[in-house]
């Protein structure tokens, strides 16, 4: 077992969560309730992960965040070393590819508060801060909480774009996707099956746990 | 003097172009039938719609004007607002409802006791009936200490009785409420029971403004809301009470007899009388089991767009109106200015429609 690729996994789960979870918050709230010029241009931005080729991102990123890019210039100038092939390269990485798992569950939380009770809110009295705190998200919360979880099952399994944003150093980007994979290459398929199945158990609770999540959701609401 | 004054004018989501006024105290009906932009006009007076070109002032203090860029968001106004469906927060107990308006626990349980529903301070909402759920409502929006008090068709979501009974619940809390009050409705006699004065609205306009025995007697407000409602108030006094279950009202032009109404003798009235219950006939009639003949001057005709037609009746100094067919109308020769006898049968008039003056 490689518990130095599921601790350096797990932190970047947290760490991918942590910054995603006001961005979903903010975004997901503004793609339900606002209207805007390119607001379907943001939302198919969001989507793009979905679609795209995890190591076809993963190149994209490669380029834009690697030593030739003002981004990579700016960031060795700053902390002196590279952002690709670290691991705050990958949470980089990772949060540009959850954001579809992280925003769209948000998104539709925040689309099931009826209007009315919105308004009736602001007419409460609430600042849209207080009506965020105290209405929106008491209620959208299971949407919120469904991407968190989504975002981080998704981040203990991803492979393509670690392998090439991060490539595998161990405790600096071998997470446990990559030490898998580097298992099985040795022919050390006892290692990879036991990691897997850690994998599979951890995998199989997030489902329940989201699915369980939005039938609480829906019992609220009704 | 706390009034709220409105003036919209917009081309979407609907044309709409109104002006008026509320006093403080007063309860205005804002009627009309659907997608007559009467939810839109109360929107915007809320905040919740900004139309093209608008002004509202409330209490001297002006909450939108368009010209002047002025647009105070919604949670700075001081509006109450009781929503069609509630819109009560779900995940709050009645309580916590109302406080959320910014009532303190001590003035939350007081309101909650105003509307009658001491008792059920911890329950969600889903756990009350459709009633109460109204009635959290109201106290929530009094819990805002609102300048200007908003009820958008509260009473299209619950049953008839419920109704009454809720009818009964506002007029009791008027004396509370020393703000301006809109009601908005589609339904006339919704307006009649509790609003001081109407204003009816057809596709964004302004139709008759005014009184409500005066706006619901004009042929072209009963034309745009539908005649069933169609009906006229007669002024009375409770004259006798007879052995045989019936009163005697008099009024100006003679007696009515009705079934029961308890009240002392002397006591004055207001009896509603509806327009498809009336029957005319040029002599008085004899041999009719009705038992009301009331001696009347055709004041106007107005024929309606089906073989129906509107009379007008002067009783004395009031107006009485009555739906008959326009062949009835042809047979008796009717014209304004024309004498005639209006028959109304006394089983005819419901008790709700008799009202202590």
């Amino acid at each position: 077992m490689d518990w130095d690729a599921f601790w350096l996994s797990i932190q970047l789960a947290l760490w991918t969560v942590a910054l995603l979870l006001p961005v979903s918050v903010f975004l997901g709230r503004m793609l339900a309730y606002r209207r805007f010029a390119g607001k379907s241009a943001i939302e198919a931005l969001v989507m793009l992960p979905l679609v795209l080729p995890p190591t076809v991102l993963g190149f994209y990123l490669l380029v834009a965040l690697g030593a030739e890019s003002p981004l990579g210039r700016g960031w060795e100038a700053l902390f002196g070393g590279p952002l690709v092939f670290s691991f705050e390269g990958l949470v980089v990485a990772s949060v540009l590819f959850n954001l579809p798992f992280a925003i769209q569950p948000a998104q539709r939380g925040f689309e099931a508060v009826p209007s009315d009770i919105r308004d009736a809110a602001a007419c409460c009295g609430m600042s849209p801060l207080t009506a965020l705190r105290k209405v929106e998200l008491p209620l959208a919360w299971p949407g919120v909480l469904t991407g968190m979880v989504l975002t981080f099952a998704h981040t203990l399994g991803e492979f393509g774009i670690v392998l090439l944003v991060g490539g595998s150093i161990p405790g600096e980007t071998r997470t446990v996707a990559i030490s898998i994979y580097d298992k099985v290459q040795a022919f050390d398929m006892d290692g990879a099956a036991r990691m897997s199945a850690t994998l599979l158990v951890i995998s199989m609770a997030t489902i329940a746990l989201t699915f369980w999540l939005s039938a609480r959701a829906g019992r609220r609401l009704s | 003097m706390m009034s709220l004054q409105v003036s919209v004018r917009s081309s979407a989501p609907i044309p709409i172009d109104v002006v008026f006024e509320v006093a403080a105290g007063e309860l205005m009906a804002l009627v009309g039938p659907s997608g007559a932009g009467k939810s839109t006009v109360l929107r915007v007076i809320a905040g919740l719609h900004g139309p093209e070109t608008g002004q509202v002032a409330v209490a001297g203090t002006t909450w939108l004007d368009t010209t002047r860029g002025v647009d105070m968001p919604v949670h700075r106004r001081k509006v109450g607002v009781v929503f069609q469906s509630y819109a009560l927060f779900p995940q709050m107990s009645a309580l916590a409802n109302v406080m959320a308006a910014g009532a303190s626990e001590v003035e939350a349980r007081r309101l909650l006791a105003l509307v009658r529903l001491d008792g059920l301070e911890t329950r969600r909402p889903a756990a009350l009936s459709g009633g109460q759920q109204q009635r959290v409502a109201v106290a929530r929006a009094l819990a805002r200490q609102p300048e200007v008090l908003l009820l958008d068709e509260p009473f299209s979501a619950v049953d008839r009785a419920t109704r009454e009974d809720l009818y009964q619940e506002i007029a009791a809390l008027r004396s509370h409420l020393d703000m301006p009050v809109i009601l908005v409705t589609h339904d006339l006699e919704e307006a009649r029971q509790l609003a001081d004065r109407i204003v009816v609205m057809d596709q964004g306009a302004v139709l008759r403004a005014g009184p409500v025995d005066e706006v619901l007697i004009d042929p072209a407000v009963l034309r745009g809301m539908g005649l069933r409602e169609a009906g006229s108030t007669l002024g009375a006094h409770i004259a006798a009470q007879e052995e045989d279950g019936l009163t005697r009202l008099e009024a100006a032009t003679g007696p009515i007899w009705l079934p029961r109404i308890d009240g002392e003798i002397g006591t004055p009235v207001r009896v509603r009388i509806m327009a498809h219950d009336v029957i005319l006939s040029r002599d008085l009639p004899a041999g009719l089991s009705a038992l009301n003949a009331l001696p009347c001057v055709v004041d106007s005709i107005t024929p309606g767009e089906g073989p129906g037609a509107m009379v007008r009746l002067c009783v004395g100094q009031e107006v009485l109106l009555a739906r008959i067919t326009r062949r009835s109308v042809d047979a008796l020769a009717l014209r304004p200015g024309e004498t005639c006898h209006a028959v109304l049968k006394s089983m005819a008039v419901a008790r709700s429609n008799v009202r202590p003056r």
